[in-house]
């Protein structure tokens, strides 16, 4: 992990004049006075700094502490935090300068019942209408297993406005194979003037089911925060295990993971340029990619004894390895994917009718992705640099960098296209990576550390960036766990992209980022 | 693209023999009902609270090689065009009421098939505050396909099991 970013912000504040109370711990996190919380976050994003995830805790005996990670491209992370005291119970709202913070800023006061001051829209978000309105999951008095009463409650939706303008509401169970959530459609016409997202349908308490278990099963349980991403988010939550052990994995173990969640990518874009396709009624690149994407999962069945690859991943590296006569059946299927790829690519380019269909459809403009800080290929796609495995410089990417793929477009196409040119590119990293496959062990062993040690990782999944921070309690277990999946931050993306577009061609838009419902219930 | 489809050629295979992994519970619809399912019935899909695991081996049903659509079984968009339910995940208290409403929508005679190890019992998220329990808690399940997730074979011999076929297990 690349923690340049925690020294540069030091000087930065000093230079301001914001007093820094504390700096401590492993990885470095800035303890800044509670009143200067804001006035920072409007520093660092005048400086350009990325806001990477916010979250809560509680502290024994001392309140609450808020906190915050930051990044910006060539200089990596740093983690800020504040403290609440016992008798407190607000902090000022980091939205009116970042608004990737809203919906985590409504997270935190779901969850804890703390207030940020000075949110615009502090709505309930995961907490759903029928909970009682007191229950505050995170918080440690409250048992996992609290039987909630239902209470009434309603929603408030933004309401439409202006002559001709109707609404139409959608889910939470979906007209297809997929997750569920609500969306809330103002349209003119057959133009989409606003989206509203609903979401928490799926959340299944996965923050606060952390909470107590050991490593090994706060893996098991991190594989399964999004199935599609079930290697990047067992990695990221490995290595921010490991990081507050003090471990490093084995090289072989990287190389290993990194293995597996390129071929994560390869067949999550695989799937979704088709699924995007058959969403434009274009059957025929459905099927092809279906396909293909079958042949990856049978042959990881074979290989790893799992057609996801879920639980490949455990503290301390992988437990399997990878014989040289293996290695070359990866190298050789993932070469005539990425072959078959190409070929696909042509008949693409050369179908005008789906090319109409996803040229100027749903664009998001450079500055807005900006500022909302838009991660991994949609965030790409409209120029931004972001991706974790260069900003963070983990291993094995800090020896096997993968060239960064980005175009202009921010449309469909341009996320398209993008897709199907970082398959080239992670086909490519897998045929260097298996060739010179680093030898040696594949796993070292686990030793917990002690209470109070902290790590934070992130991971860049086939959707963007994984960002997982930990903290141990007594006897190796997990005393808080945050997960900020990519999703968290890209369905807002998705409403930005979502208005203009014609009713009919929100689902193939929806594909197009095809955010995870259950990364971002949790 | 149509040298491409003649190079694929026809991949479909014969359906594999299922795993020890489904479960068959108290049948609740006569052989005669079932009968009619046969050949054309029309499944609506739940996400109940799954991790999105189970949705891709769903997905993969539909793929050229096992092609679900052969055993006359269609995925379709509404409940009240539905003949079974397919649920996947462990319930979550948000989702309790929606299951329950979609059960509700599907016209009588109706199958519920209950797909992964979250909807069998809970699977790695358990029991806590944000759940409402297994699937056969909120609604009435004819059978189990345990997994995490359950493979595509497994998958579509669950769904034949609920028509009263008889399945070849290992
Ligand atoms: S059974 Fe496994 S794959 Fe299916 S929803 Fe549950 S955790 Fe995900």
């Amino acid at each position: 992990m690349n923690f340049t970013l925690s020294g540069s912000l030091v000087t930065l504040l000093s230079e301001r004049n914001i007093r820094i109370v504390s700096v401590s711990g492993v990885p470095k996190t800035l303890c800044i006075p509670v009143q200067d919380w804001s006035k920072v976050a409007g520093l660092l994003k005048r400086e350009d700094i990325r806001l990477v995830a916010t979250w809560a805790a509680q502290e024994v005996g001392e309140g609450f502490t808020v906190h915050a990670a930051y990044a910006k491209t060539g200089q990596g992370y740093a983690l800020l935090q504040t403290i609440i005291g016992e008798d407190a119970s607000a902090f000022p709202s980091i939205t009116p300068h970042y608004i990737a913070a809203a919906r985590m800023e409504r997270l935190i006061h779901d969850m804890f019942g703390l207030i940020p001051m000075d949110h615009p829209d502090l709505r309930p978000w995961t907490k759903h209408e029928h909970w009682p309105s007191d229950a505050y999951p995170l918080r440690k008095e409250f048992a996992t297993d609290t039987d909630m009463p239902r209470s009434e409650g309603e929603y408030p939706y933004i309401e439409a406005e202006g002559e001709g303008v109707y609404e139409i509401p959608v889910g939470p169970v979906h007209a297809g194979i997929i997750e569920p959530g609500h969306f809330r459609f103002l349209a003119v016409g057959e133009q989409i003037l606003n989206l509203e997202q609903r979401l928490g349908y799926v959340h299944k308490g996965i923050e606060k089911g952390m909470e107590g278990r050991d490593a090994f099963s706060a893996t098991r349980l991190a594989a399964r925060v999004s199935g599609d991403a079930t290697v990047a988010h067992s990695w990221a939550l490995c290595s921010a295990l490991e990081q507050a052990a003090g471990i490093d994995v084995p090289p072989r173990a990287s190389s290993l993971r990194a293995v597996l969640c390129e071929r994560e990518r390869i067949a999550n874009h695989i799937g979704d340029i088709g699924a995007t396709c058959n969403d434009a009624a274009w059957s025929f690149m459905h099927m092809q990619c279906q396909r293909l994407r079958e042949d990856m999962a049978r042959l990881h069945k074979d290989l790893f004894g799992h057609r996801l690859l879920m639980d490949l991943l455990v503290p301390g590296g992988v437990p399997c390895d990878l014989q040289p006569s293996d290695m070359a059946i990866l190298q050789a299927q993932t070469r005539t994917i990425a072959d078959e790829m190409l070929q696909l690519y042509d008949i693409y380019e050369n179908n005008t009718s789906i090319r109409e269909r996803v040229i100027d459809s749903g664009t998001i403009a450079h500055d807005d992705a900006q500022g909302l800080g838009l991660l991994g290929y949609a965030g790409r796609s409209v120029g931004l640099k972001t991706d974790a495995r260069a900003d963070a410089a983990y291993p094995p990417y800090e020896r096997f960098p993968i060239p960064l793929a980005t175009c202009p477009g921010g449309d469909v196409a341009a996320r398209l296209w993008l897709r199907f040119e970082e398959i080239q590119e992670s086909a490519r990293f897998l045929d260097n990576m298996l060739a010179h496959m680093t030898e040696g062990d594949t796993r070292c062993a686990w030793a917990a550390p002690e209470a109070g040690a902290t790590g934070f990782a992130v991971i860049e999944s086939w959707r963007g960036e994984i960002a997982t921070w930990v903290r141990f309690a007594a006897d190796g277990r997990l005393d808080r766990c945050h997960i900020r999946d990519p999703s968290m931050i890209n369905w807002m993306g998705l409403e930005l992209a979502a208005r203009e577009v014609p009713v009919p061609d929100f689902p193939l838009n929806n594909k197009s980022f095809n955010c995870s419902y259950s990364g971002q219930d949790l | 693209m149509l040298r491409k489809i003649f190079r694929s050629g026809t991949i479909t295979e014969p359906l594999g023999v299922a795993g020890n992994n489904i479960e068959q519970l108290g049948a609740r619809l006569s052989a005669a009902v079932l009968r009619r399912f046969r050949g054309s019935l029309a499944i609506r899909a739940v996400d109940a609270g799954s991790c999105n695991g189970c949705e891709l081996e769903i997905h993969a049903t539909n793929n050229p090689y096992y092609d679900l659509e052969r055993f006359g079984i269609h995925f379709v968009a509404s409940p009240r065009h539905a003949d079974m339910l397919l649920v996947t995940g462990p319930v979550t208290r948000n989702m309790a009421v929606a299951l329950k409403m979609t059960y509700e929508a599907v016209p009588e005679p109706k199958l519920v098939v209950a797909v992964g190890d979250c909807a069998a019992c809970g699977g790695e998220f358990g029991c806590s505050y944000a759940t409402a329990g297994t699937v056969a808690d909120i609604i009435p399940v004819d059978v189990v396909v345990h997994g995490c997730p359950p493979t595509p074979t497994d998958i579509i011999n669950g769904i034949l099991i609920s028509l009263g076929d008889d399945i070849a297990h290992d």
